[in-house]
């Protein structure tokens, strides 16, 4: 099992390897030169030449990617071109409300998910299983911002229920913090639960078709008891790895949610440094998204090991 | 693609009748009869998902394509005299701020939709067949192209986006390929997955024996395996990419605002959310119904094509 472990713990480096170059030449293959697209329009040569020396640029391109590389590896993302801030502490400042929006709507996901995709599973082909994978194809098929426009509009505008945007910090308190929360959370909850349910059902089912389970059932056990007792536990883990492809999913959601409730997290950030052509922070917020994405899917397969003891490496 | 149940699945013969048996379904005579004497409702009754899913999307296409048919109002005619106007008989889906009818605006907005969708789709599958049948086939290429698609598919697909039009210039083709490079990954996952299968079949090895070369043995014998699912892959791309740009342009980093697509006109609306809702709603429910048919149409289509697996997905 530990060289399991240590296999997949090395089998993230090449991947990690991947990104970091090509977020490294995102920035070299655009057209024209780096740093006068930096620069911005009203750049002088002067302040065009500094950028230069600033960012490496003048180096050769293996020299620029290790100096950069060898910097990410040291923590140092570089600084923001916009206002010298080191970058690392810009997106460390932004993560509390991304944080807590991904891990409030994950909760309300898994929560509603995966009991709707085990009853669909469960009466496959009834009108209940129709009702259900219904709501799921719509709910990732219809817009982020049209959920939560529509949620908006009925909670907080008609009825003055919950706020209609803004943030408020944890330490400010924590019942601001979560009525600001609810509804991007809900919001990004929906479509997250339907792409989590259809998967539940999808395994459950396939589960389902086992020998095992008509050895159960054969044995005269009920539907109700194979289900709980042998189906679930053999489903977990293809589930689990559903929640960990969906963080990916989740990311982009996060993203246009936060632009909609005017939430001040990493997609704010992504947002304003695009309109500000701040390079070395979209660098940044893309190695560490994609960072935390591996990291993620790294912890769910090593935890197979403990889920499923079928599973010997 | 079902795990065990694949290679049956793709034996040729198999998928030959799946694909006359679907695809070429309206046009071919040799179909199986059915017990239903109109051929039409024969249809219907055996492929719900499908019919209704293409029926809707042919409908939204017909109305894009054909909107100044529909409406007398220029999509981008400034008319301040009339801002703002709720939804009447004059103005269907009301005005936005500045007086522009947001009926016209939605029907011609489809049209920026379907052409990145459709576009993404085509090129994503294209460049996605060709990397996928060479990684398959060739061994010593596959393990760097499959770290390089790992990598890739780390980075959340709308960040990466987001950076590439921050770096290029924002135009529709740009955009394009902003949203095709995240989902090449995909494809050539599936088509080397598929090929993987294929080349191990008696099949192959037999033409492999007879001395069959190797553009013959891929066009002719493994490329023909590869298109019922990469048709059914095309089809959620497809979904994703008309999604993805409406956050894009919703984001400010898509279509350029002065075209109308449903992105930029819901991302004008959110202004006025509180007293122009129709501005985001019509919109955002054309974008949500014809996301929604493209996804129920690559449901219906996988269901044709493999019914063996259309339960688990």
């Amino acid at each position: 099992m530990w060289a399991f472990i240590i296999r997949r713990v090395f089998a993230t480096i090449p991947v990690m390897l991947v990104v970091a170059v090509v977020v490294f030449l995102l920035l070299r293959l655009s057209p024209g030169d780096p740093a006068v697209l930096i620069a911005g329009d009203h750049a002088t040569t002067q302040d065009i030449e500094q950028i230069r020396i600033r960012l490496g640029l003048d180096k050769p391109l293996l020299v620029q990617f290790l100096q950069w590389l060898w910097g990410i590896l040291q923590g140092d993302l570089g600084t923001s071109v916009f206002n010298n801030r080191p970058v690392l502490d810009l997106i460390a400042q932004r993560l509390e409300p991304t944080i807590s929006i991904a891990i409030l709507t994950m909760s309300f996901a898994i929560v509603l998910a995966i009991p709707l995709g085990i009853i669909a599973a469960w009466k496959v082909d009834t009108w209940i299983d129709r009702a259900i994978m219904v709501f799921a194809v719509a709910g990732f098929s219809f817009p982020v911002f049209l959920i939560a426009y529509l949620l908006v509009f009925g909670f907080a505008l008609e009825w003055s229920f919950l706020p209609v945007q803004g943030y408020r910090q944890m330490v400010d308190g924590f019942v601001p913090f979560i009525r600001h929360l609810i509804l991007p959370s809900v919001a990004l909850g929906l479509v997250y639960t339907a792409l989590l349910a259809r998967m539940t059902r999808s395994t459950v089912i396939e589960v389902l078709n086992e020998d095992y389970i008509r050895t159960a059932r054969a044995k005269g056990l009920g539907m109700d008891a194979v289900l709980l007792g042998h189906a679930l536990k053999n489903a977990a883990v293809p589930i689990v790895t559903t929640i960990g492809v969906g963080i990916a999913h989740l990311i982009g959601g996060v993203v246009v949610t936060e632009s909609v409730f005017a939430i001040p997290g990493i997609g704010r950030l992504t947002i304003d440094a695009v309109l500000q052509r701040d390079y070395p922070v979209i660098q940044g917020v893309i190695l560490v998204a994609s960072f935390v994405y591996v990291l993620i899917n790294l912890v769910i397969d090593i935890s197979y090991t403990l889920l499923d003891p079928r599973v010997r490496y | 693609m079902a795990p065990g149940g694949a290679e049956a699945c793709y034996h040729p013969k198999i998928l030959e009748r799946h694909v006359k048996e679907t695809i070429l379904l309206p046009t071919d005579a040799a179909w199986t009869p059915s017990r239903s004497r109109n051929p039409v409702l024969a249809f219907f009754l055996r492929h719900p998902t499908f019919v209704f899913g293409s029926g809707v999307l042919a409908i939204l296409t017909a109305v894009s394509i054909g909107a100044p048919l529909l409406t007398g109002y220029d999509p981008i005619e400034l008319n301040i005299a009339h801002k703002l106007r709720p939804p009447s008989g004059e103005h269907l889906f009301g005005t936005d701020a500045f007086g522009r009818d947001v009926f016209s605006r939605t029907l011609y907005g489809g049209r920026v939709s379907l052409v990145v969708g459709i576009c993404v789709a085509f090129l994503s599958t294209l460049v996605g067949c060709v990397i996928g049948l060479l990684s398959g086939y060739f061994r010593r290429l596959d393990g760097i192209v499959m770290r390089v698609m790992d990598g890739l598919m780390a980075i959340p697909g709308i960040l990466l986006a987001i950076a590439m039009m921050a770096l290029l210039r924002a135009n529709i083709a740009v955009l394009i390929i902003a949203i095709t490079i995240p989902d090449i990954p995909r494809v050539v996952r599936l088509v080397r997955s598929v090929v993987l299968t294929i080349r191990e079949q008696p099949y192959v090895e037999a033409a492999v024996s007879v001395g069959t070369k190797f553009p013959r043995m891929l066009f002719k014998h493994i490329l023909p395996n590869t298109i019922p699912p990469i048709i059914v892959q095309a089809t959620y791309i497809f979904a994703h990419a008309v999604l993805l740009e409406a956050y894009l342009s919703f984001l400010g980093v898509g279509t350029p605002p002065e075209i109308p697509s449903w992105g930029n006109i819901i991302a004008e609306g959110r202004l006025y959310v509180q007293i122009a809702f129709w501005s985001i709603l019509f919109p955002g429910l054309f974008l949500g119904m014809m996301v929604l048919s493209i996804n129920i149409l690559g449901d219906g289509l996988r269901d044709m094509l493999d019914p063996r697996i259309a339960r688990k997905m």
